[in-house]
């Protein structure tokens, strides 16, 4: 190394430049996507979920076959050209049905997560804001809620209530929102405990804006990642209830039934059961994997 | 009384994240002698704690590695040592405190149970014997009814006693060396300075060496004999606590000097901070680090590295202002 | 202690009340009788049989009849089953789904908190992984699903286990793995992270510098303090298992309560339905009791007395 005296110049550094951030900063949501789009495995349940449900609405209607011709020349029929998944008891398409089946099951977990979700948020948002008494209240009434068995109160309502897709979504919601409520408000207590929501009350943000602006966005993350593990939990309540019979009534076909009604001849034609319990078994794997994905990209130090 | 308890050469450790591999400590030199108290002073992410955590192999491998170097322990080398090996030495010959007692202590295990855990493993004692001793050393480190605060669980004490607690556990087994990793940034200051006499104590009557990380330059006035000051993962300026208070040479240590208030200055001399962030140690700059933040900065700066020299016979700096270019300069 | 458990108590039996309420009620909001399925009962008979179930006389008569009933562990007369009553089938099935419940309970908890404490401790290598799929695929193929599966392969196709029936331990071990898959699955992946939480906390590094070895460390301060949150899973548990026994029972034929509650499901058989239900509540609100219970006191930062809810 060879130092001379014009090393030795003196230069003049921007001591303002110094504090310029090195690191493009990206914004949480920009950041949440950048990490679910890295995580292969949430990426493939994404589109997975997404071709489910296009499949679900334009296969019945596309398809030369529907869910409700019987033909009993050609009933239990093996999968063939004609029929890719096999004809059931009544000779019925069981391809079709299945789609028809996913119509049912995506329905049922949509719905009941985005009830779950507006009741949960409004009841969770009200208690963890307003706190003393009225939270006492509301998070008793959930508590006492809370403390039936959930599939004991659906079984009870769908033993009473007529049969039907509306009704297995009321049976599910009616206790289902109370997780929901119990995470919203536990991040609401939690946030309006620190310093930034003080900080915007001081400069005279009202309730309002507080709950819009402030605590609802924080609270976001959580809510996304509860909302993304309701969906299957719902479609699992959905077939466990239609598998004891209390589902949706024939003809129309829900994974559940089809399971049901698969699983007593079994022993001969297994693809009746196979085909409708891959798909419950897959579609479940897929939002739960999709949750843990969201998890993980939404609070990255909870990634295990 | 020359005996180097302690002598780190070389010393480079990184971690391996998903961004790339960070460089955390770049070639760390020092030595500590017996019954000596050494600072290791600089800002958040200077390497001081890895460095520490590094002498006892604690940090997590992978993601960290020790790259290249070696930690010579009375002549031992520890980095080649198997993890059997080193929990041998761990807690019986260097003790370790660490920041946060709130966190630093098991809290579903008694105060007395974690001191005994080390004194069963390493000086084979019987749990009755263990739990006579962690009274004794309860007392020691001045908490009040030891006999009843021995059963007690962490969430039981206070943060001083906690630190106290900790410090019992660090010094169950009479160990050469004690690494106090920040041991009283998170008390009051009352109980601070309680903390800080209690370890000077201690230090007297068991004649055990001390390194002392702290960003806080009161406390290194208060403890230590010498003083280690470390930027960007590397050392830059080594010397007594009287060099470093009062002829410091590299820029960055009189900037940290010129930040704190000071009773033996004028008091209308007002705080300069040092401006700047310190560099990103995924890309660790090729010259100085200081570089961009540094008010002296010349040409050569920026592209080499300068190299610790020595300023006296215990004092050493890395800046090239310390050439003697430089110094012509200064001089015409 | 004492104040707490009598407030926790307290809290259980309204609880309780309020179940044993909405049932009652929900089960009388039924549009038509009972007996409307049978429909060539001539009039005295079915005047008879109203009498008989007290259905002749007014709804909150009935109501306190019933409460009455319930207290006094008196669940009435079976609609259906006209023989036996809904204490007779209690007593009946009851057992045998405790046996399975028991041993898939045992199952489940041994099984997911050992594969949870080998994924944390292998992280990020194929132990992890295997592990972890293992759980996600409990947690998202559905119990009756797996029972057919098991049936399928096991019975049918390799005939290792018996297919059906209740007749030995042998017997026990297909229902049994059905039934435990998902909270297998469950205590794994939560075991898992809080073991990975536990493993990143200071006191485990204080307990390193300590030189302790890496299986103290592990089962001393790591395991123990990653299972107190699993405790509180418990109860839960519980009540996924009643349930998951509805399913599990049916497919392998097996003469519990689960079953006859699915039975008296199809035959619309009310009392039963009511009976069981309250049954189920109260058996899971006592667990539930008993587990946070167990959790204060084997957690020595939670004191009793003042436990809140909070």
């Amino acid at each position: 190394m060879q130092l001379t005296k014009e090393h030795f110049e003196p230069i003049s550094v921007d001591l303002r430049q110094a504090e310029s951030i090195k690191r493009p900063s990206l914004s949480f949501w920009a950041d949440v996507w950048r990490r679910l789009k890295m995580n292969k495995v949430a990426m493939a349940s994404l589109v997975f979920i997404l071709i489910l449900v296009a499949c679900a609405s334009l296969i019945p209607i596309l398809s030369s076959n529907d869910y409700f011709t019987t033909d009993l020349a050609g009933k239990n029929k093996k999968p063939s050209a004609e029929h890719w998944f096999g004809t059931d008891d009544l000779g019925r398409d069981v391809f079709v049905r299945v789609w028809y089946g996913a119509r049912i099951s995506l329905e049922v977990g949509f719905a009941a997560a985005f009830i779950d979700l507006i009741i949960g948020v409004i009841w969770g948002g009200l208690a963890g804001f307003y706190g003393g008494k009225v939270d006492e209240i509301m998070m008793r009434i959930a508590d006492i809620l809370y403390a039936i068995p959930y599939l004991l109160v659906v079984i009870l309502l769908m033993v009473v209530l007529e049969p039907g897709v509306g009704t297995i979504i009321i049976a599910l919601t009616i206790t289902g929102w109370i997780g929901m409520a119990r995470i919203v408000r536990g991040q609401i207590l939690q946030l309006k405990a620190q310093e930034f929501v003080l900080a915007a009350r001081s400069l005279g943000a009202d309730n309002n804006r507080l709950i819009f602006k402030h605590l609802i966005p924080n609270a976001l993350g959580p809510i996304i990642v509860t909302l993304s593990l309701t969906v299957p939990s719902a479609i699992f309540a959905e077939s466990f209830l239609s598998f004891i019979g209390l589902g949706v009534s024939a003809p129309v076909a829900s994974w559940g039934t089809m399971s049901n009604e698969g699983l007593s001849a079994m022993k001969y034609y297994p693809w009746r059961l196979m085909f409708p319990a891959l798909f419950i078994s897959i579609t479940m794997l897929a939002f739960n994997l999709l949750g843990d994905g969201l998890r993980d990209a939404v609070d990255p130090r909870l990634r295990k | 009384m020359e005996e180097r308890i302690l002598e780190v050469k070389d010393l480079h450790v990184s971690f391996h994240t998903y961004a790339g591999e960070v460089k955390a400590v770049r070639g760390v030199n020092f030595h500590v002698k017996r019954g000596e108290a050494v600072a290791i002073v600089g800002e958040s992410g200077c390497g001081k704690s890895v460095t520490a955590q590094t002498l006892m192999k604690l940090i997590p491998m992978p993601p960290g590695e020790i790259k290249k170097g070696e930690i010579l322990f009375n002549g031992v080398n520890l980095v080649n040592k198997s993890n059997k090996e080193m929990e041998s030495i761990r807690g019986k010959d260097i003790g370790m405190i660490f920041q946060d007692p709130m966190t630093s202590l098991n809290p579903t295990l008694t105060i007395g149970n974690q001191i005994m855990e080390g004194l069963i493993k390493h000086q084979n004692m019987s749990r009755s014997d263990a739990r006579n001793r962690a009274i004794e050393l309860l007392t020691l480190v001045g908490i009040p009814q030891p006999e009843k605060r021995v059963d007690q669980y962490p969430h039981e004490f206070s943060g001083g006693m906690r630190q106290r607690a900790m410090i019992a556990i660090a010094l169950a087994c009479s160990p050469q060396l004690l690494i106090a990793d920040e041991p009283t940034t998170a008390l009051d200051v009352t109980i601070q300075a309680q903390i800080l006499d209690l370890m000077k104590e201690l230090q007297k009557k068991m004649n055990t060496s001390i390194i002392l990380i702290t960003h806080d330059l009161g406390v290194v006035a208060e403890m230590c004999d010498r003083v280690i000051v470390m930027y960007a993962g590397k050392v830059i300026e080594t010397g007594t606590v009287d060099d470093i208070f009062y002829n410091p040479q590299h820029p960055y240590t009189k900037g940290l000097l010129r930040s704190v208030p000071r009773l033996d200055l004028n008091r209308d001399e007002p705080l300069t901070p040092i401006f700047g962030t310190p560099p990103d140690l995924l890309r660790p700059p090729v010259g100085c680090g200081f570089t961009a933040r540094c008010e002296s900065a010349m040409r050569v700066c920026q592209e080499y590295d300068p190299e610790l020299n020595d300023i006296s016979s215990t004092q050493r700096a890395a800046c090239w202002l310390q050439h003697p270019l430089a110094q012509n300069r200064a001089g015409s | 202690m004492i104040r707490y458990l009598g407030k926790r108590i307290i809290f259980m039996i309204l609880s309780l009340f309020l179940i044993v309420t909405a049932t009652f009620f929900i089960m009388k909001a039924v549009p038509g009788g009972p007996f409307t399925s049978e429909k060539n009962v001539p009039d005295e008979i079915k005047a008879a049989l109203e009498a008989k179930y007290k259905l002749n006389l007014p709804l909150h008569e009935q109501y306190l009849d019933y409460l009455k009933g319930v207290i006094t562990w008196d669940l009435g007369p079976s609609f259906v089953e006209k023989s036996s009553t809904v204490n007779d089938m209690i007593s009946r099935g009851f057992p045998v789904s405790a046996h399975l419940g028991a041993q898939a309970l045992l199952l489940a908890i041994f099984g997911g908190i050992t594969l949870g404490v080998v994924a944390a401790l292998k992280h990020n290598k194929w132990q992890d992984y295997s592990a972890m799929l293992i759980a996600v695929l409990g947690l998202s193929v559905p119990g009756f699903i797996l029972a057919s599966f098991y049936q399928y392969f096991f019975a049918i196709k390799w005939g290792i286990f018996p297919i059906a029936k209740w007749e030995g331990f042998e017997y026990t071990v297909l229902p049994s793995l059905a039934l435990a898959a998902m909270p297998i699955a469950f205590i794994a992946r939560l075991t898992r992270s809080n073991m990975l939480e536990v493993l990143g906390q200071d006191y485990i590094k204080t307990a390193k510098a300590k030189g302790l070895n890496t299986v103290t460390i592990t089962v001393k301060h790591a395991i123990r303090n990653a299972l107190l949150p699993v405790i509180t899973y418990l109860g839960p548990l519980l009540a996924n298992i009643l349930t998951g026994a509805f399913v599990i029972e049916r497919i392998f034929g097996i003469p519990g309560l689960g079953r006859e509650f699915v039975i008296s499901i199809t035959n619309r058989d009310y009392t039963v339905i009511m009976g069981t239900t309250v049954f189920y509540a109260i058996i899971l609100v006592v667990g539930i009791l008993l587990v946070d219970i167990a959790y204060t006191l084997v957690d020595p930062r939670i004191k009793l007395s003042d436990a809140g809810r909070e």
